[in-house]
């Protein structure tokens, strides 16, 4: 009796939290894009933003499993590090093919509401959020994996 | 100079690629090389003919340090080159027979060529730092020739033996070189030579010389530091002739000599060669006799020439340094000559036991009037050059001025001499007298490559003797100036006439001549030897060793223990006593809070929430409750973020300390309640030091909190930030743009994390996968 | 405030070297863990606190016209905090991995002795 009531308890739970994430997910998630592209002119930035995001996708882990949370990925969330290193990467380089030093900053003549300028400083922001997702994912989902 | 010394390097190295050629009989041409280098010398000797001149050549090094490969050639550097070049040439005549068919014998005259090389740079070197550094190659090199054969525990022994000796005195040699230098300016020693006024005024004299005086003594085996030799004897023959008599035991006496007209002539300086030259002597003389083994006589009276040639560099005088320069020669010649034939008998007979070996005479009689003529050159017998040298050492004693000191160390030369008489009949008369014994087996004879360096030594001895002044003009002339820093002719006589010093030299022969009857028939004079053992300095110095090994032991033990938590608290306790003192003792301490604001109600809060959940996470007994803990006290920091303009942070720290939660969630919910393992009196203990630890570092901060700070920097990102950024978040453009690289690392290092992460649970996985 | 935040830093390192000289080594990690905050707040008060004033330019202007709290400690401990966060995922990992294979979390259980090797 008591424990066909908790199990229902559980049921319940898991049902509100489920049901609270479908929704919450694809929110956090613009929210942490939005974080991370007005970082350079309001408080955010890759960090935070990746951090964000990968707090909502552990979020639907919780809710789910890993398994199915991994489903949402069309590759594994390893992949997003190297990704994101070649970002970073690729936008320090940007300059150097310009004729400027290695990590300058180069931007696009007009600005963007909300992010304002566009520039290699942006990109590389960009590639901060996928590595931070890419590792904390990578460890997080490796590690539940693990467990289950 | 340079070039000759790299070339013999780089040859010694290429014989290691011969190693087929070496087995050839046309291996002798290797001798050639030593032949050359001789030739070499020999030039030199003419262009420095008068003994005044010495030539240097300079090429530099290291010239911001002042090291530079500086060469000189005068007297001094001449006479030993034409040693270690001349009787090296004979030494590898002599080796290729006496190691013929040795299988590494390419290893030993790798060793042999290297040893060379660095002795020629010893003797050659104008530069402190670039003498330094040829010594020890000589100690490396010999430490590889004495560990020859290296499959003997007895000869690694020796060869780590001499090796240590040798190293501990290069060592004072470098701090003696880096002395001077700070002193005058300058490592060379052609320079040195006219600030010598300098060196022996400064306050550091007595340190200098006695870093010099460690260095030459334990290079040249003077008491008590002497026991590496005997043991280097361990050394295949021909080495023992080379090294251990004629070349790299006399760079000890060499480097004396080359300071004596820098350094020398004041009264610490004479004092200490004459004691420790004195006691050498005597002390390797008197061991000498009581020995059975043929290596082991040559090897103390070896020890006793050394200390010959060290108290006589003490002595100082005109006729001192004339004699040193004739004893380096006649020493050299009679000492390489009893080492061969030593070389030979063990060769022949697999024996050198004095006491056993009769009538060699009778195999081999060429043999034994070569040795003949070394031992009555060692025994002072005119016509041969001892007898000049043992001349000039006895007039040494007599020409001082003070009675007392003329009567003492005259009569320490006697003795000296006495028993080196005879240590040299034992060697060079008993093996050969009697009846040969016929149940001895005969294993080799000898061949011309054994035979002729003996009898090129003895001739040269003869030759020499009779006729000194055939090496007077240039050799011992030059020598002399460059050891006493002015010409002085003094004409080298066989004939001084019916004087004191005749008299002294027949009654060092004729009393030598006793002592080696008595001991001749004392079979049994080692044991006496023995029971002294225990008081001999290599006993003392290996008690030494070993009880440092077991303090290192002990000190390891203690400061090793394994467990993490005794090396943090050392680690912390020390940095709080080093802090701690620094703090109070240097740093005026004050505070002052009035430029500090005040907190207001939820500040309070929060920091008393934080403060609680820190006592939580301590005492808690559950896992989750710590890690929980741990967690509101980060949530805390957020919020004090939050409130001081740090949004970013405060968003940072959330994301972050909820993810760091979520993961020790993960992973640690299984495991059971804390364990309660430390006692009480060790909580205590640790308390105290936290506490301690904690206060230091708030007092640290206060203090940094009332000091003004420069804000250059955070000025410099703030006024720029969007000039030449165009960004307004001046956090976020400090990251991603002026200090972008920082960042770009730190995400491989997360990276990196994962990377580890990652395959360290795989690796688990496949693990198991297995099983 | 600051005097607070002086205390806070005074508690946050007394308490962090308690734990990490425990034997549990999920002490040692949380004690880790407080150090690090310790360390963050010690930063962040080198800056000189400003009340509620981010580093952020106000709208349309492209300086600094009022006070604003210092940017760079800001930074460093941004960079401080996300990358303590990679040390002690490791780190947690590697305990996870120590519990798995000798079934405690007791560190004594994984002494070797310099003199052992």
């Amino acid at each position: 009796m008591m424990k066909s009531s908790r199990n229902r308890k559980r049921k319940l739970d898991a049902t509100i939290l489920r049901t609270a994430t479908n929704y919450l997910l694809p929110l956090l998630l613009m929210f942490s894009l939005f974080v991370l592209l007005r970082g350079h002119y309001l408080s955010g930035g890759g960090f935070v933003g990746g951090l964000i995001a990968s707090i909502a996708f552990v979020l639907h882990s919780f809710a789910y499993n890993t398994k199915r949370t991994l489903r949402l990925f069309s590759i594994p969330p390893l992949m997003l590090i190297p990704i994101g290193l070649v970002i970073s990467f690729v936008s320090s380089f940007l300059p150097v093919l310009l004729g400027e030093s290695f990590l300058t900053g180069v931007w696009f003549a007009d600005s963007v509401a909300v992010i304002g300028s566009v520039g290699t400083a942006l990109f590389f922001d960009i590639g901060v959020y996928l590595v931070v997702i890419g590792v904390v994912l990578t460890i997080l989902f490796t590690i539940s994996e693990t467990v289950q | 100079m340079l070039t000759l010394i790299f070339l013999t390097f780089v040859l010694a190295f290429a014989i290691l690629l011969l190693k087929d050629f070496v087995q050839t009989k046309f291996v002798a041409l290797i001798s050639l090389l030593p032949f050359s280098i001789f030739v070499y010398f020999l030039i030199y000797l003419t262009k420095i003919k008068d003994g005044v001149t010495s030539l240097v050549y300079t090429s530099d090094w290291v010239p911001s340090l002042g090291i530079s490969l500086d060469f000189k050639f005068d007297g001094l550097s001449v006479l030993f080159g034409l040693l270690i070049s001349g009787i090296g040439t004979l030494v590898y005549l002599y080796a290729i027979s006496y190691l013929r068919g040795h299988p590494l014998l390419h290893r030993f005259l790798c060793y042999l060529t290297l040893f060379m090389g660095a002795m020629l740079g010893v003797v050659t070197s104008d530069n402190l730092i670039t003498l330094f550094v040829f010594w020890e190659l000589t100690s490396i090199s010999s430490f590889f020739l004495i560990g020859f054969n290296n499959e003997e525990e007895e000869s690694r022994k020796s060869a780590m033996w001499a090796f240590s000796i040798t190293g501990f005195g290069g060592f004072f040699l470098l701090s003696f070189a880096i002395i001077v230098g700070s002193i005058t300016g300058t490592y060379s020693i052609s320079e040195l030579l006219s600030q010598s006024d300098l060196l022996k005024e400064s306050p550091y004299y007595i340190l200098l010389i006695s870093f010099l005086f460690i260095a030459a003594f334990t290079k040249s085996a003077q008491f008590p530091f002497h026991f590496w030799l005997p043991g280097a004897m361990k050394a295949p023959t021909p080495v023992s002739a080379y090294l251990h008599s004629a070349t790299m035991v006399k760079a000890g006496v060499f480097l004396i000599a080359r300071f004596t007209p820098i350094l020398g002539g004041e009264v610490y300086w004479n004092n200490t060669l004459l004691l420790v030259g004195g006691a050498t002597m005597v002390f390797g003389a008197f061991h000498s006799v009581f020995r059975k083994d043929m290596k082991g006589i040559l090897a103390y009276s070896t020890i006793s020439a050394l200390g010959v040639l060290m108290f006589l560099l003490g002595i100082g005088t005109k006729t001192a340094m004339y004699a040193v320069a004739v004893f380096i020669v006649a020493h050299a010649l009679y000492k390489a000559t009893f080492f061969l034939v030593t070389g030979i008998v063990d060769h022949a007979l697999h024996s050198r036991d004095i006491s056993t070996i009769r009538g060699l005479r009778h195999q081999f009689p060429i043999l034994s009037i070569v040795v003949m003529v070394a031992a009555l050159s060692c025994a002072g017998i005119p016509f041969t050059f001892g007898f000049i040298g043992k001349e000039l050492i006895y007039e040494t004693g007599l020409l001082l001025t003070n009675q007392v000191y003329a009567y003492v160390l005259t009569g320490a030369l006697l003795f000296t001499n006495v028993f080196l008489t005879a240590s040299g009949f034992l060697i060079g008369i008993k093996p050969f007298f009697g009846s040969f014994d016929k149940l001895k087996r005969i294993y080799h004879r000898p061949d011309l490559y054994l035979l002729v360096p003996t009898i090129v030594l003895s001739l040269l001895t003869i030759v020499f003797g009779v006729f000194p002044l055939f090496i007077y003009n240039e050799l011992i002339l030059s020598t002399f100036s460059a050891l006493y820093g002015a010409v002085v002719e003094l004409p080298l006589k066989i004939w001084h006439g019916i004087n004191t010093s005749l008299l002294l030299s027949g009654c060092s022969i004729v009393l030598g001549t006793v002592v080696y009857v008595i001991f001749s028939k004392w079979n049994n004079s080692l044991a006496v030897m023995d029971r002294f053992n225990q008081l001999s300095p290599k006993v003392i110095i290996s008690f030494f060793v070993e009880k440092f090994r077991q303090f290192a032991y002990r000190y390891t033990f203690m400061f090793h223990s394994s467990y993490l938590r005794s090396y943090l608290a050392v680690i912390i306790v020390f940095f709080i006593g080093l802090v701690g003192y620094k703090l109070f003792s240097d740093v005026p301490l004050r505070v002052n809070t009035t430029g500090l604001s005040a907190f207001r109600v939820y500040e309070l809060v929060v920091f008393l929430i934080a403060v609680i959940a820190v006592i939580f996470a301590i005492n808690t007994s559950s896992r989750l409750s710590a890690i929980a803990a741990t967690g509101v006290v980060g949530y805390c920091i957020c919020l004090i973020f939050v409130f001081y303009g740090a949004p970013d942070l405060g968003m940072t720290q959330f994301a972050i300390d909820t993810l760091t939660t979520v993961l020790f969630v993960l992973v640690l919910f299984k495991l059971p309640p804390f364990l309660r393992f430390s006692d009480r009196k060790l909580q205590i203990r640790d308390a105290i030091i936290s506490i301690s630890f904690g206060t230091l570092i708030a007092i640290i901060t206060l203090q940094a909190l009332v000091s003004p700070a420069d804000k250059d920097i955070s000025r410099f990102y703030a006024d720029n930030a969007y000039v030449l950024a165009k960004g307004k978040n001046v956090v976020n453009v400090i990251l991603v743009d002026f200090r972008g690289f920082d960042t770009l690392i730190e995400t491989i290092v997360l990276s990196i994390a994962a990377m580890g992460v990652f395959s360290m649970l795989k690796y688990k996985d496949d693990e198991e996968l297995e099983k | 405030m600051e005097l607070l935040l002086v205390f806070l830093v005074g508690i946050l390192y007394s308490a962090g070297i308690y734990l990490i000289l425990r034997r549990s080594m999920v002490k040692l990690l949380l004690g880790f863990m407080m150090l690090g905050n310790g360390a963050n707040i010690l930063i962040f008060l080198m800056g000189e606190l400003s009340k509620g004033k981010a580093p952020i330019i106000d709208g349309e202007e492209s300086q600094f016209t009022d006070v604003y709290a210092d940017p760079v400690p800001q930074a460093l401990i941004l960079t401080a905090i996300v990358i303590s966060f990679g040390l002690t995922a490791f780190a947690i990992i590697l305990l996870k991995k120590v519990h798995a294979t000798t079934g405690t979390d007791d560190l004594d259980s994984l002494n070797v002795q310099d003199l052992d090797i």
